[in-house]
Order: structure tokens, then sequence, then C-alpha cells
């Protein structure tokens, strides 16, 4: 079975003034229909540039210098421009932090959301508006024939997200790209998201990259995950395996530090130094100045070790417990 | 559990920040984007030229053309590059009043960067003050100064300088008068517009909560924060500046000829065109234009390297 | 528990925005243009001790934020008073701030924006101190090195502009601003919620040294619960303005005793527990521009009965040190049981 998505050395890099910067480095994994993977990482690791490139939304000075993405098993990147146009939205979706970036403001919803479809299919505009309103009640908004009706604006934040998701949906895509789709909700209103994200992959097959800084909510949601560092997937696993046995030290220490996990009030474990410039990484392992287990071998790249299905980039990964 | 990150709180470990920035490579970064066009560097090469040129004018320019004692009948309308009685040749001609055209342009130029420079710099603090003002204390306030802005802004400049010489007079100081009346509002306006996005910013309320004095949160903390986009409209109002002053001495009621500006030996030379003697109206003409567009070419460059759209 | 430093009383804030000229003429004919009120605070009461922290909790539009400007005396208070050691954080004239404490200090959210992004951090962190005479003139450059050392960088990054810093380290700068003022109470604005998880973790370490240190008193304003059950003593559940729960933190979480705290737990999804399921809050958080009457949490409370929709729950004692504003705690949810 060939899986939905599949991203094979994925290199997307910017020109700057400073020389050119690898943002995302040989980045590789796949996701199965009706599942859902995190991609894990803290500000700068990557995990957006890698979603932007999937979508093939790279624009001057950055370009995709090497890889390829799959999705069914035919490459996006060897399309042209206008084949790619037809693609998105067709066969992958993207759902963004801020929804406005989904939602044109001065138009009604239903509307917007009917153009959407009529874009790629031939229908009637009722006909549309009632594949947007079967789109809306998938992602549990009540009364949604009023919804159609409401401006972007007189929605609140969690449902307009709800309707970017939506919107992401029309055509059944086999490929949702979630870009820090919750973070700027409520935890009440992203409970339910992430509830009703979860049903959707199960029921309609969608396969999900659903990429996050927030290690809490990839733990109760996705099925398998990839951890991002200095644009590279340091480890890779299921979710089991990577939240309950992390291998890779800085893994590890991403868990480690939050605070749930603690006695209130105990100093937490903390990785030493910030996150490093991409333009400035050292040689050799990128984590390797912050890390608590680097040698000298640590200057030198280090190699994929796979025990199990669960990937680690390491030369002295942690022992499975 | 030797595979636990050693908590460890004391060690709170701080990689060395990025070289220190210095403003000499802020400059150098500058520089390096604003010599991206040519055009640019021309236009900069050009004003440099015209400001070294006009206010060394004294020191190079054959003739001084305000001591009317050494102006002579017998030099009158002679056309470019023609030797008159000084014993030298006149390269852009003489006027009707035996002036050196060249000598008077670069004098009359000085006098226009004159009235530019600092009518643009006197309205630019005007400017600045009511925009901030406007913008820090917002609510009535703000309403009455920029209600009061916009009405001038409705106006067209012209015609509030055309007014207020006629009510002060001829003259330099009253030209540059009449010319920060009609341009402070642009940058009240500029002002007003940077300002109120910075002012919702959290570091202004920190100086607010610290408590910091009002005066010192405006001009030590918004001021700053608003100037890159002021450059620009400065750049671009000491040329409108400049062309104001022209049209204003053009029409007859800026500077007399006894101290001509670039608009009054227009103005002087535009009766003799049809006879024939064009060098009297169109140099001058043609340095104003150089002038003008040589200044907006490099505020838009200044603009685009400014612009963060277009950073690198 | 004896000697409250800080007493927030009876406190409500309205923010009234007016409609412009045109709004009010379009209003003349469809009746519409009046002025709109946002209940951002009602009657809140706290007291804060010394050398405690205590965490503000809730979701948007719950007032949190507003509370803590409140205390810092940015916003005048509509009604009730805010006062630090018997006396009022701000005066007011004639409806500004007039003069406000220097003893309540903030930290705001993020770092990129509280710190004014051309001003060199020393001078940033000098200028307070020296225009209020806090430290004598000729010790502020070794104060402001020593200062900076103790928030963990160093001393000679006074020299630089907040650009050349990392997030984490900003925000350290902007604790060691609030820190310079020697204030006697600090309040934090979601001061950790911008940072990434690893960097996040070094700040609240900081926190809680310099809080040991110190002895520090500080208003901790959140929406993570798991980061406010970490470093505060005790946790205000906040609700659409009002305060519905106050407890000391490890009685809060063993056993919540409001509808709505125990929701707000049920739909964080926490690290470790396997949980795959939410059990999510129903419905949208209702707008402060018009609360929902009675308790307003009643639209979305699974326990309500009739009372919620006509009663304000008052905030009653719930057991040791903690009180709750819910029907439930204060004779039940129906109607019949209040008239009897």
């Amino acid at each position: 079975m060939t899986a939905a998505l599949e991203v094979r050395g994925l290199t997307t890099r910017f020109d700057t003034r400073g020389g050119a910067v690898t943002a995302v480095n040989d980045v590789s994994f796949s996701v199965e229909k009706g599942r859902i993977l995190g991609l894990v990482g803290e500000s700068g690791s990557g995990k957006s540039v890698t979603g932007f490139s999937i979508m093939g939304l790279i624009d001057a000075p950055g370009r995709i210098s090497a890889g390829e993405v799959l999705v069914d098993g035919a490459d996006l990147r060897a399309l042209s421009d206008e084949e790619m146009r037809k693609m998105r939205g067709r066969k992958v979706g993207m759902v963004f932090q801020d929804p406005m970036m989904t939602l044109n403001p001065v138009l009604r919803v239903g509307d917007q959301m009917a153009m959407a479809v009529r874009v790629h299919r031939k229908m009637s505009k009722s006909a549309a508006l009632d594949e947007a309103r079967k789109a809306l009640e998938t992602v549990g908004i009540p009364s949604a024939v009023e919804r159609l009706k409401a401006y972007p604006h007189q929605l609140s934040g969690g449902m307009r997200q709800r309707v970017a998701i939506a919107m992401a949906l029309l055509h059944s895509p086999s490929v949702i790209i979630a870009d820090e789709a919750t973070t700027a909700l409520d935890v009440s209103i992203q409970g339910q998201i992430l509830a009703e994200v979860r049903e959707l992959a199960d029921k309609t097959g969608a396969a999900i990259v659903w990429i996050t800084h927030d290690l809490a909510v990839v733990s109760s949601l996705v099925d398998d995950i990839c951890v991002m560092y200095a644009g590279r997937i340091v480890e890779r696993g299921t979710a089991e395996q990577v939240i309950g046995h992390p291998r890779h030290p800085y893994t590890k220490g991403l868990l480690d530090s939050i605070p749930s996990l603690h006695a209130p009030g105990t100093p937490l474990p903390q990785i030493p130094g910030s996150t490093p410039q991409l333009s400035r990484l050292p040689q050799g392992c990128p984590f390797r100045p912050r890390c608590p287990r680097a040698t000298e071998l640590c200057a030198t790249p280090p190699p994929e070790v796979t025990v199990e299905g669960q990937t680690v980039l390491c030369h002295h990964p942690l022992e499975r417990s | 559990m030797t595979d636990t990150l050693t908590p460890d709180s004391k060690i709170i470990a701080v990689p060395s920040a990025p070289p220190a920035e210095t403003r000499a490579m802020r400059l150098r970064n500058f520089w390096s984007d604003y010599r991206q066009s040519w055009v640019a560097i021309a236009a900069l090469i050009v004003i440099l030229a015209l400001l070294l040129g006009s206010f060394f004018a004294p020191f190079w320019v054959p003739q001084d053309p305000y001591d009317l004692a050494k102006l002579d009948w017998l030099d009158a309308f002679l056309p470019p590059g023609t030797e008159g009685t000084g014993g030298y040749a006149h390269l852009l001609g003489t006027d009707n009043a035996g002036r050196d055209m060249l000598s008077a342009i670069f004098y009359g130029l000085r006098t226009s960067f004159v009235i530019g420079i600092s009518a643009g710099a006197l309205a630019l603090a005007v400017g600045i003050t009511i925009g901030l003002t406007a913008a820090y204390f917002g609510g009535r306030i703000e309403a009455l100064l920029m209600r009061i802005v916009d009405l001038q802004l409705s106006m067209p400049a012209i015609l509030l300088a055309l007014v207020m010489v006629a009510v002060l007079g001829q003259g330099i100081p009253q030209i540059i008068f009449a010319l920060v009346v009609a341009q402070y509002a642009y940058f009240a306006r500029t002002t007003h517009g940077a300002a109120s996005v910075e002012r919702r910013k959290d570091y202004i309320e920190a100086a607010r909560s610290t408590p910091l004095p009002t005066w010192r949160i405006m001009f030590k903390h918004l001021l700053p924060n608003v100037l890159p986009p002021l450059i620009v409209v400065a750049t671009v109002q000491v040329a409108s500046a400049i062309s104001l002053e022209a049209t204003l001495s053009f029409l007859g009621v800026g500077l007399p000829l006894t101290e001509p500006s670039l608009g009054t030996l227009i103005s002087n030379g535009f009766k003799y065109i049809h006879a024939g003697r064009y060098w009297l109206s169109i140099y001058p003409g043609i340095f104003l234009m150089i002038t003008v567009v040589a200044i907006n070419l490099v505020g838009d460059q200044v603009r685009n390297v400014l612009d963060p759209r277009n950073s690198r | 528990m004896t000697d409250p430093i800080l007493k927030i009383e009876n406190v409500s804030k309205r923010f009234t925005r007016m409609p412009g000229l045109a709004e009010r003429l379009v209003g003349k004919i469809t009746g519409g243009g009046k002025p709109v009120v946002v209940h951002a605070l009602t009657d809140v009461s706290l007291n804060v001790d010394r050398g405690e922290v205590l965490g503000i909790v809730g979701e948007s539009g719950c007032g949190k934020s507003t509370l803590g400007r409140v205390v810092t005396g940015i916003y005048a208070p509509s009604d009730g008073r805010v006062t630090l050691n018997g006396k009022p954080v701000a005066r007011e004239h004639g409806g500004n701030i007039d003069k406000l404490t220097t003893q309540v200090q903030m930290i705001h959210q993020d770092p990129f924006a509280s710190l004014n992004p051309r001003m060199k951090v020393g001078e940033t962190l000098a200028e307070g101190p020296r225009y209020h005479n806090i430290i004598p003139a000729g010790e502020v450059r070794a104060r402001i090195r020593a200062l900076l050392e103790k928030v963990g960088l160093e001393g000679a990054y006074a020299d630089r502009l907040p650009h050349q810093f990392s997030g984490g380290q900003r925000q350290r700068v902007a604790i060691a601003r609030a820190l310079a003022m020697e204030p006697e109470v600090l309040v934090l604005d979601e001061a950790v919620a911008s940072l990434d998880v690893s960097i996040q973790a070094q700040v609240l370490n900081l926190f809680m040294d310099l809080r040991r240190d110190l002895g520090l008193t500080a208003l901790f304003i959140s929406h993570d619960l798991s980061v406010v059950r970490h470093v505060c003593d005790r946790v205000a559940i906040m609700y659409l303005g009002r305060l519905v729960e106050l407890a000391p933190a490890d009685q809060l979480y063993a056993d919540p005793k409001h509808p709505y705290t125990s929701a707000l737990f049920a739909s964080v999804p926490t690290i470790g527990t396997g949980k795959r399921v939410f059990e999510a809050i129903k419905g949208e958080i209702p707008s402060p521009i018009n609360p929902p009457s009675g308790c307003a949490f009643h639209p979305r409370c699974p326990l309500a009965g009739p009372r919620c929709k006509v009663d304000v729950p008052r905030l009653t004692d719930a057991g040791a040190a903690r009180t709750v504003a819910c029907h439930l705690n204060d004779g039940g949810v129906g109607l019949r049981e209040v008239a009897a």
C-alpha cells in the first residue's frame, strides 16, 4: 500500500545576505491514510517551512533544492505551477494558525466556500453551497446554514478556524497539513477541535500532518511523531515510542522541561542555551553544544539509527528503557 | 537514570549572543542595499555635486551676481559660450542685466537649498511634535489635531504658501515660514500614522507602567521608532519645498531679483523666451528639474532600502 | 497568611467605546450607534500575601490581563480599589492616571514587543531607576551589570540592542527591567507563553530562583494550567470578568469545585497520560459585551439548573482557605430550593 503522503529527502534553502541557509535539511517521512503525523519542533526548527514546501508555497529567496513529495504516489515536484495550483486544495489542503490566511474577509463564508468548490468541480451554486454545508457539519459547526451567510469577522476565533478546516476538507483531500492550527485558540475550544480532527482522520481517511510546538497536543492527538531540530528530523516513531521512550537527547530534554511532569515548585530540567541560528550551525550534530551526551564524535555527521521502527539521528542515542 | 538530563537550575547557560551589531555595520548594510540601483547612485552624486557646487559657489563661479557694481550692461543677452567684458566665456550666457547665468544659477541654487532644507527641517520638527502628541494622547486631542491636519492636507500647498507670503511679505525667513505652514501637515500625518501603531506596543505600556514621564516616552521611546518613514518623507518634502519656493518666486511673490533663487531666474528669463533668448529660462529650469528629480530618486531608494518588506 | 500586601477590593472595569459621528448618524435611522460597553472585570476581590505567588487563570475574555493592568495602575478601575500596603496603586485625576506606583512592575507576554527596539538594554534597564532615584547615580552601571548577571545574562550585554538577543534572553531582560525598580509586587502577564518549551523551562527556573532569593510577591497570569500549577501557591480561576474559584494550588488541582474549573482541566491535553479523548466544554465563550444572565457559565455548564439563569452566584467558602462562586456550593441550582 502506498502512503497518502511520502516525503523523501526534502531540502529547502533560503538565499540570504549571509549566504544560503538550509531551513529544511534532508527530511523524509510518510503518512498513511487515516493517520495523523505530528511534526514537532521549536521555533526555527523548520517545521513550518516543511509544511509550506510540501504545499509548493515556497517563494524566493527560498527554493526547494532537493527531494520528492509524493501524494498518492504522484510526485508534486514534477508538476508545473499550473498543475500544482490545481493540486493544492484538491489533493492537499492546508490549515494555518491564522484562519484569515484562508478566509477572504469581504466574502460570506458560503460564497467563498462555494467558489472554492466550483474551482475544481463543475456544479451549480446551490449544489456547491450544499457541499459547503456538509463540510461545515463535518467539523461540528452547529446551524451550518446560518453560518454560510455570515462574514468571517462575525465568527469567533474558534469558529473561524473550523471554517478554515472545513474549507480544507471541501474536496476530500488525501492530505491535510495543519500548521499550529489550534495554537491561538483557548483550551476549551482547542479541545473541541482536536476531538473533531481525530474523528475526521478516522472517518474520512485523510492523512493529516499536524505541525505544532506543543508536545501535549501532539501526545493526545497523533499516531506518529517526527521531532525536528535545526531543519532535520532528529527522531521519528510512533507517539507511544517518542513520548514514552524518547531516544534522542533533544526529545528527552524537551519532554523533561514540561512542568506537569514534575512536582510543583521543583527546578525543571532544562536544555541549556537556545536554538542555534541556521546560518551558524555547528559542525556535525547541530544539537551538540546543548547536549549532555555529546562527545568528540558528535562533530561528525550523526548516523541514522533505527530500532523497531523508531529512528534517531544521533551518535549516542538513549537506551530503550 | 544516567539518561536523564541533570536538573540544575543554577546552570542557566546562555549562548554567546551574535556579535554586537554596531552603527557602522548598519550603515554598511544600508549602503550595500542602497547601491543596488545605479540610478540612485547617480542621483546621489548629482545632489552632492550640486550641494558642494552651490555652497562653494563664491569660490569658483566667475561672477558675484549679487554685486550690482560688477554687472555690465554691455554683457546683456550674451548667448552661451560668448566671451564678455570680464574676459571670460559665459558658458551659459548672460541675462538682461549682464549677469553670468552659470554664476546666477549656482547662487540661486544655494538659496533654494537653504530654503528647502531649513523649511523641511522646521516642518519636520513641528509635524513630529503634533503627530506624536496626537498619537500618544489619543481621544479629543488626537481628533482635534488630526482634523486640522486633514483640513490642511485637503488644500493645495501652493495656495496656502501664496496666502502666507501675501500676508508676511517677501524675504527668505518669510518664505521659509510660509513653506513650513504649507508642509508640516505631511510630517504630522506620517508621524501620527507610524506612532499610532507603535503606541499600542508593549514597550510603551512598559514605559508607562514603570512609570516614566510622558515627554520621555514620547521622545525617547516613540520617536526613534517612527523615524524611518519620516526620513523618506523629509527627503521628498525638501524637493517639494524647493519647487514650491521656485513657484512662488516665479509668480513674483518669492524672492526679489537682487537675491535670485532658481524660480526668480526662470521668471526673469521668461519674458525673453519668445525673443529667442532661451538660455535665460531654460538653464535655471534644467537645474531646478535635475535637483528635484535627483532628490526624489534618492528618497525613493531610501524608502526601498528601509522598507522591511524588501529586507533580506 | 496574615499580611496581605496587595488588596483588590470589589474591582470592576468597563470599557466604553463611543460610536463615531458617522455611526451615530446611521444609528439615528437604524436604531444602532449606541455606546458599546465591555464588562472586562466585574466585582473582583482578592488579597495577595507577602511572598505569595498567586496564579490568575482563564481563557480569552476572562479579564485576567485587565486585572493585571488594574493592579499595575495602567487602568483605573471603574469601581472598587486596589491598594498596596494600604495605599492606592494609582491616583486618578480627571479620568487620567495621574501618578502611579513604582512598586508594582509588569512583565509582558511578548519580549519582542515589550523592549524598545532602538534602545540599548542597559539604557532600558537604567532609565526607570535613574528617573525615580531608586539607584544612586554613581552606582547605576554597576547595578545594571549585576542585574543582568542575576537574570543569567552577561553584564557586557548592556550595550546591545534587543534584536541581538533570542526570545528567552529578551524575556530575561524584561524581568531584569522589572526588578531594577525594586518592586514589591510583580505582575507577569503570560510571561512564558510565547517562549519555546525548552526556553520556557529556563525562564520558569529563573523565576523560581529569584522568588526564593528575593522573596518576590507576584501575580502570575496565564492560560497554561500546568505552568501555573508549577509556580503558584494559590490559583484564581476567572470566567468572563468574574472570579469563579480561588484555592491553594494543590487543592484546586486535586479537587476542582467549580464546574468550569473541572471542565477546563478536562479539556487540556496533558502529556504522558495517553489521554486520547477530550471531554470538551460545549459551546463557545460568550462575549463580555453581552454576558449571559445569572451565572455567566450557565449556558455551557453541564450541571446548571434554573436558578443559574437568574442569580449571580456569590463567592462562598468551600473548605480550607478556598472559595467558589457556584450555586452548587450555595444551596443548590433549583429555584425552589432558594425560595425555601
